[in-house]
């Protein structure tokens, strides 16, 4: 330490080398931070301030908690009052709410943040504001004359729900569930969709990247052996479709797979099928899978080929002479060292195809709705919290799927090209 | 004095021509090419303003949007009913005072000269367009009549288009059930009735073809894919009449409503827009929109007159949902009923289609 100390290395003007070294390589530090600081902020405000803003959205709505500042302070007061016989304090504060809804033209904000969870308020809300100004006390008889929905207990519950800014309501609707006169409940045989959507917008992503995978695997091979002339020939042809829009190609399977459409009616000419036997396969789930594995392919072909392009074909020359079979080889020689490639496809297009929604929505038919489909729905009609709700829990899957295959995988050995 | 009004709104438009840039959202396709040769462009040329007409695939979620995100850059909007209610009530929208509404050609109020409804809180309605079904006049030639023959596979088999959504479908499955125009809300605001609408759509499920962007239906059509589907009417009426398609509209079971032209809460050129809107919803404003496309003008004074359409011959009269014989059976789109049951009933309706 003494030593060090005393003979302390300077530069060649005297300054101490240590010192030196710290500035200058802070400076080289700033000026790569400065080189990444456009793609930083591009990211904050692209990507990480929308979804933080979406991921917010899905557990805050404050279109209740500020159009009824006098419900707001008697729930607070009565947590776990009788919902089905509120008493006439409470009639008496909503009265006064739906006045100052009426006046300050909060009717329409509060009556939708209540008919999210409770069908049918907006028109009641509008209804009993228009009201309000002229009612007398006893506000519970004047308010039930008005219209007796106000009685029922699902509602009282709801607005107690929506008095606070942050819930976890649009959650529980985004799993199924219904708030009845007795609280959140499993919704109806008739009624469930998200649970079964999400199952179902998985396992169509599962067969889409499994069915793309049987098909790049052999393309990106051919393109990796190939001579350059002809590999690149056989490139523009994967990349084609690549470069004409989505909703071309999408339109093109629809006028191919059509009952009266170009593959029915040459196997009609041919004989293989009846004029009135035709094949259904558009506006079904055969028709998504079709469309959306065309459009996915080249994200599994272009990884595939990246990583089979540098690996040496020495190695199987060498299993083979050392007596391997070609099947021996092929599994235990070349696919292993595949693998990163193989990885990158399929969360590539996994998750591509989880979030996909025009394909689907085009040739879907009936069957072929998928969850993105429902939150542009939601979007749509003006229900973001729901559609965040939604989005968040899509992007909570994905995630867990990534940790999934980082903990199977490894990220490192990710490689997209 | 006339004179004295024109000279003084060419000087106060020449006054604000140097920044003023007023800009239009529709729907695109034929129906914002109408807007623009009926509108936008005439009232640019006689007030010397600046407008644009911007395309969006439905401007309601794009106006909240930007009121939300405080940015806005339109002026005027097209929305259905139903959205310009809603989003007025979100307080998304500017109020239009209704005096600023012109009178009648013939000097009706406007209030008495509108059709009922058509002048709302926030919006001047614009024209009325209807959901309707149409056929292939070559694959039957004995047609179907009434919307109970949508229904009748036995008569008329064959696949049937309908629009992937609750709006509208279930109003046509009541209808076709033989529930009278009067009755279907009330009908679809009980759980029976809902069961109803779905037991009918039932009795057709296996052969229909599911659309869901407008320009599908009349595409399905001349494709053979369904014999017959529901559309919107100036959509068929384009084919029909603009490429000569062998297809029919069956009016009985209309399902109409109303577009309205609304102005964003923040919009940049807020009077200019009144202003716009005042010049697009006079009696020849609204005239010149409904003979670009066959959807009906909302006020009475623009219907004296027969409208031609734009190719110089067609009458447009049996084409408009307004028109006194296509409207025997027909069923006024409630925006109260679908603003409340929107979700709810989309939610069902998804559930039913995956099943």
């Amino acid at each position: 330490m003494a030593e060090a100390s005393t003979e302390l290395l300077t530069t060649a003007d005297g300054r101490p080398l240590k010192e030196a070294l710290a500035i200058a390589q802070s400076r080289a530090k700033r000026r790569a931070f400065l080189l990444v600081l456009p793609l930083l902020l591009f990211v904050l405000l692209t990507f990480l301030i929308p979804i933080g803003y979406m991921l917010k959205r899905s557990v805050e709505h404050d279109g209740f908690a500020r159009s009824a500042p006098a419900l707001v302070e008697w729930f607070e007061a009565n947590p776990g009052f009788d919902y089905a016989n509120p008493p006439e304090e409470a009639y008496a504060a909503l009265v006064k709410d739906l006045t100052f809804m009426q006046t300050e033209k909060l009717t329409g904000l509060s009556g939708t943040r209540i008919n999210y969870t409770v069908p049918g308020t907006i028109s009641l809300f509008k209804a009993g504001a228009r009201a309000a100004k002229d009612l007398q006390a006893p506000y519970k008889e004047a308010l039930l004359a008005v219209d007796a929905e106000w009685a029922r207990p699902a509602l009282w519950r709801g607005m107690e729900a929506a008095s606070s800014k942050f819930t976890t309501e649009f959650y529980k609707v985004g799993t199924d569930n219904k708030l009845g006169d007795n609280g959140w409940e499993r919704g109806g045989d008739k009624d469930r969709i998200y649970l079964y959507l999400f199952f179902k917008t998985f396992l169509v992503s599962g067969i889409i990247t499994v069915i793309c995978l049987l098909l790049a695997f052999p393309v990106a091979h051919l393109l990796a052996v190939l001579p350059m002339s002809r590999s690149s020939l056989l490139m523009i042809l994967v990349l084609l479709p690549f470069w004409t829009s989505l909703l071309v190609r999408t339109t093109s399977w629809i006028a191919l797979l059509q009952e009266q459409g170009i593959l029915n009616d040459l196997l009609v000419w041919l004989g293989v099928v009846g004029d009135d036997n035709r094949i259904a396969a558009m506006y079904n789930m055969t028709g998504t899978i079709v469309a959306m594995t065309h459009v996915l392919l080249p994200f599994m072909i272009l990884p595939l080929y990246s990583v089979m392009r540098v690996i040496p074909p020495s190695y199987a020359r060498a299993a083979r002479s050392l007596g391997a079979t070609s099947w021996t080889t092929f599994r235990r020689v070349y696919l292993p060292q595949t693998l990163p490639g193989i990885a990158a496809g399929s969360l590539l297009v996994f998750i591509l195809a989880v979030g996909y929604y025009i394909t689907p929505a085009l040739v879907g038919g009936a069957d072929g709705q998928l969850i993105s489909n429902l939150i542009s729905f939601h979007m749509t009609k003006s229900n973001w919290s729901l559609a965040a709700a939604l989005a968040a829990m899509l992007l909570a899957a994905i995630l867990l799927l990534y940790w999934l295959y980082d903990r199977l995988i490894g990220i490192d050995r990710l490689k997209l090209g | 004095m006339k004179k004295l009004l024109v000279l003084t709104t060419a000087l106060t438009s020449l006054a604000f021509a140097a920044n003023a840039d007023v800009t239009v959202m529709s729907w695109g396709g034929a129906y914002g090419e109408a807007q623009t040769e009926a509108h936008v462009k005439p009232w640019a040329a006689a007030t010397g303003n600046a407008a644009v007409m911007v395309d969006s695939d439905n401007p309601a979620p794009a106006l909240k949007a930007m009121v939300e995100a405080g940015n806005v850059t339109v002026d005027v909007a097209s929305v259905e009913y139903a959205d310009a209610v809603r989003l007025c009530d979100e307080g998304v929208l500017e109020p239009i005072d209704p005096a600023t509404v012109k009178p009648g050609a013939d000097g009706t109020a406007a209030v008495d000269d509108f059709f009922p409804g058509a002048i709302t809180e926030c919006g001047v309605a614009t024209d009325i367009w209807a959901n309707v079904f149409a056929y292939d006049t070559t694959k039957f030639p004995e047609g179907p009549k009434t919307v109970a023959d949508f229904f009748d596979l036995t008569k008329f088999p064959g696949k049937r288009g309908l629009r992937k959504g609750a709006k509208a479908v279930l109003e046509l499955a009541l209808l076709g059930d033989g529930v009278a125009p009067a009755d279907v809300y009330a009908t679809l605001g009980t759980p029976e009735g809902v069961d109803r609408a779905f037991a009918k759509l039932d009795t057709i499920k296996s052969e229909v073809v599911w659309w869901e962007a407008g320009a599908q239906a009349p595409q399905l059509l001349a494709d053979g894919e369904v014999a017959m589907t529901t559309a919107y009417n100036g959509r068929i009426f384009g084919a029909a009449v603009g490429e000569g398609k062998p297809f029919q509209i069956v009016w009985d079971g209309q399902i109409y409503e109303s577009e309205l032209y609304v102005v964003p809460k923040g919009a940049p050129n807020k009077d200019l827009a009144m202003d716009f809107i005042s010049y697009a919803t006079s009696t020849e404003g609204l005239r010149a929109q409904a003979s670009n496309i066959s959807y009906g003008a909302p006020r009475k004074s623009s219907n004296i007159e027969p409208i031609i359409y734009k190719d110089g011959k067609t009458d447009m009269a049996p084409h408009s949902p307004t028109n006194p014989a296509n409207m025997a059976n027909s069923l006024l789109t409630s925006s109260d009923f679908w603003v409340d049951h929107d979700a709810e009933l989309n939610e069902r309706f998804q559930a039913w289609l995956s099943q």
